[in-house]
């Protein structure tokens, strides 16, 4: 028997009713399922165009469990390949990353030049007259388009533009990008690991403001020994929270830990307090007072649906996570820097990261626990449905739930074949009505 | 058939051989039995202790991206943290157990560059995983005892796939 998504999720506003009913989690159908009617029909994030700067240069990633590498070409452009030689199948792209006029499969010694065609066939004459080397260039995934240097791929050919697709999140992708002064680039290095959990656990976790005082306490206090005032965070989480469309939300909180874009604390040592200041000069110049307030004093832990998280706060981390199994995820993690930052605010962007969001630091491993242990506990199946009907009666705010509902509702909608859905609470819709 | 003085020389430097890899069992044994105090002491007031990320072994923590990057204030509270009951990846803690070899020395300035290999399985809820790597130990003398003055733990695997988390000391 087909398993009905419909019975996944009770949503229902007037009595203050959210939840999400646990097989989502551990379902090997549900995951299946996943795959068919998100992964391969969304907009999904594959890199940062500064991954690859120099002609030549590639890098391989997985997308959605599909090999792929992306490379840019001697004509300057950023092309994307499904990294399977078109001839029998075997991988092109065999390193992690390089750089390369000509990619060569090692198994018939077949070539393509780094823009895809297909340029050396030996013995090319054992072939008939019907083969024709002009049809037989690497393929592209159906749809690749960037928005401020994010490159997005999607395997449906007919998903809406990359633009549309994402809404509200446009806005908050620019208040980020905007930060820097001559455009984003990733770091060196990635924090590349797995977590024993449903990768929707970290879609959640990632989103909650709720879980961090009591989870992160051992964190709180090495900040607060090196001087930062923590006694903010009792009300961090108090601004209201944001749901963008299509499953996109962000998670706003006070940057009371500090911001290398720009706003001073303990953590980024004396030697910036002026090169911060100087930052947030040029932004108040350029934005104006309370954009530049919007940008410099406030975090934000953003999600752009399906599964790309950027975290913007004593750090930018730029985080990916795919289903390998329905409680087992791979996570990579990646730090965006503005181009011109100077090596000693570099310095402290990256101390900030590895203390926080490494997976050697002293909060996400807490985190990766946190999920596991979720994970663990629906193998005790008494207890069918998780509850995430935090704020549903009032103005939501940060550290509600709502985020979650936002993405939890078009996961819903996705699952069930209907598509696009009006992922706010309700009450909040009627506000922005009145409003109107 | 060698003279006095390089016969000499090779039973210093067995000698040598065997003060450095005690030390780096002492080390290992006071880390498997959690008697983590006792091993920051055995670090130098200017301690360091590094974890690379996987990608990137050769990774500089002032421009690159790495996994651990500790001064003697960020290794201590790890420390402190590592003991917590709220330090929950380590809450309850794991059962580690360390193994080191192919010990290779190097004296440079009259410190000692001490490489190895190690091994080390952590066993927690039903998993058990192993850390593969090597580290560099640079170590000093200092009043006659041998301390670390800096300390780097680089992984061979691709990626933290089992562990999830460097949420031990290597």
């Amino acid at each position: 028997m087909m398993f009905d998504p419909r019975n996944l999720i009770i949503d229902n506003p007037n009595e203050g009713v959210f939840r999400v009913h646990r097989s989502a989690m551990t379902s090997l159908e549900i995951l299946q399922m996943e795959q068919e009617r998100i992964f391969n029909q969304c907009w999904l994030y594959l890199c940062h165009e500064s991954e690859v700067e120099e002609p030549g240069d590639y890098r391989r990633r997985n997308v959605a469990g599909r090999p792929l590498f992306f490379i840019r070409g001697s004509d300057g452009k950023l092309r994307v390949f499904l990294n399977t030689c078109t001839h029998r199948g075997a991988l092109i792209c065999r390193h992690d990353h390089g750089r390369a006029d000509v990619l060569q499969c090692f198994y018939h010694a077949w070539s393509f030049n780094n823009q895809g065609d297909l340029v050396g066939v030996p013995d090319e004459a054992g072939y008939p007259d019907s083969f024709d080397r002009a049809k037989m260039g690497l393929k592209s995934p159906p749809r690749v388009e960037s928005y401020r240097g994010f490159v997005f791929v999607s395997f449906n050919p007919q998903v809406e533009e990359l633009m549309t697709y994402l809404a509200g999140a446009r806005d908050y992708l620019d208040l980020i990008v905007d930060q820097a002064e001559k455009g984003m680039r990733i770091v060196p290095g990635s924090n590349r690991y797995s977590i024993k959990a449903n990768w929707k656990l970290l879609v959640e976790n990632s989103l909650d403001g709720y879980h961090v005082r009591p989870t992160h306490k051992t964190y709180f206090e090495y900040v607060n020994s090196l001087g930062v005032n923590t006694s903010g965070v009792q009300t961090a989480f108090s601004r209201p929270a944001v749901v963008l469309g299509n499953g996109h939300a962000v998670e706003e909180h006070d940057g009371i830990r500090g911001r290398p874009i720009a706003r001073w604390s303990p953590l980024f040592g004396e030697e910036n307090k002026e090169e911060i200041a100087a930052i947030r000069a040029g932004l108040v110049r350029k934005f104006g007072e309370q954009k530049a307030r919007h940008m410099a004093d406030i975090s934000r832990n953003l999600l752009v649906y399906p599964n790309l998280l950027i975290i913007d706060s004593i750090d930018i981390t730029v985080r990916i996570f795919w289903p390998i199994a329905p409680d087992l995820m791979d996570v990579t993690a990646w730090q965006l820097a503005p181009r011109e930052e100077k090596r000693e605010l570099l310095a402290r962007r990256l101390d900030n990261f590895l203390t926080f969001h490494g997976p050697g630091g002293f909060a996400t491993p807490d985190d990766v626990e946190a999920i596991e242990s979720c994970q663990a506990g629906y193998k005790a199946e008494g207890v069918e449905w998780s509850e995430l009907s935090r704020g549903m009666h009032r103005q939501a705010i940060a550290e509600d739930e709502l985020q979650l509902r936002a993405f939890w509702r078009q996961w819903f909608g996705h699952l069930s074949g209907v598509g696009k859905v009006e992922t706010n609470d309700p009450v909040i819709r009627q506000k922005a009505a009145l409003a109107r | 058939m060698p003279d006095k003085s390089s016969a000499g020389n090779a039973a210093s430097a067995l000698t040598l051989r065997a003060v450095v890899e005690e030390f780096l069992y002492h080390e290992a044994a006071l880390l498997d039995a959690w008697r983590l105090d006792e091993w920051l002491a055995l670090f130098t007031a200017d301690g360091r202790y590094l974890v690379p990320t996987t990608d990137l072994p050769d990774g500089d923590p002032q421009k690159d991206l790495v996994f651990i990057d500790d001064d003697m204030v960020r290794l201590r509270a790890r420390v402190e943290r590592l003991k917590s009951r709220h330090g929950h990846r380590e809450y309850p803690s794991s059962r580690t157990r360390r193994f080191i070899s192919n010990v290779r020395i190097k004296v440079e300035d009259g410190d000692f560059v001490v490489t190895s290999s190690f091994l080390v399985y952590r066993f927690r809820l039903g998993e058990a995983s192993p850390y593969v790597g090597w580290y560099e130990h640079t170590l000093k003398r200092v009043d006659g005892e041998l301390k670390i003055h800096h300390r780097k733990a680089v992984l061979d695997q691709e990626a933290l796939s089992e562990h999830g988390a460097v949420s031990i000391i290597l």
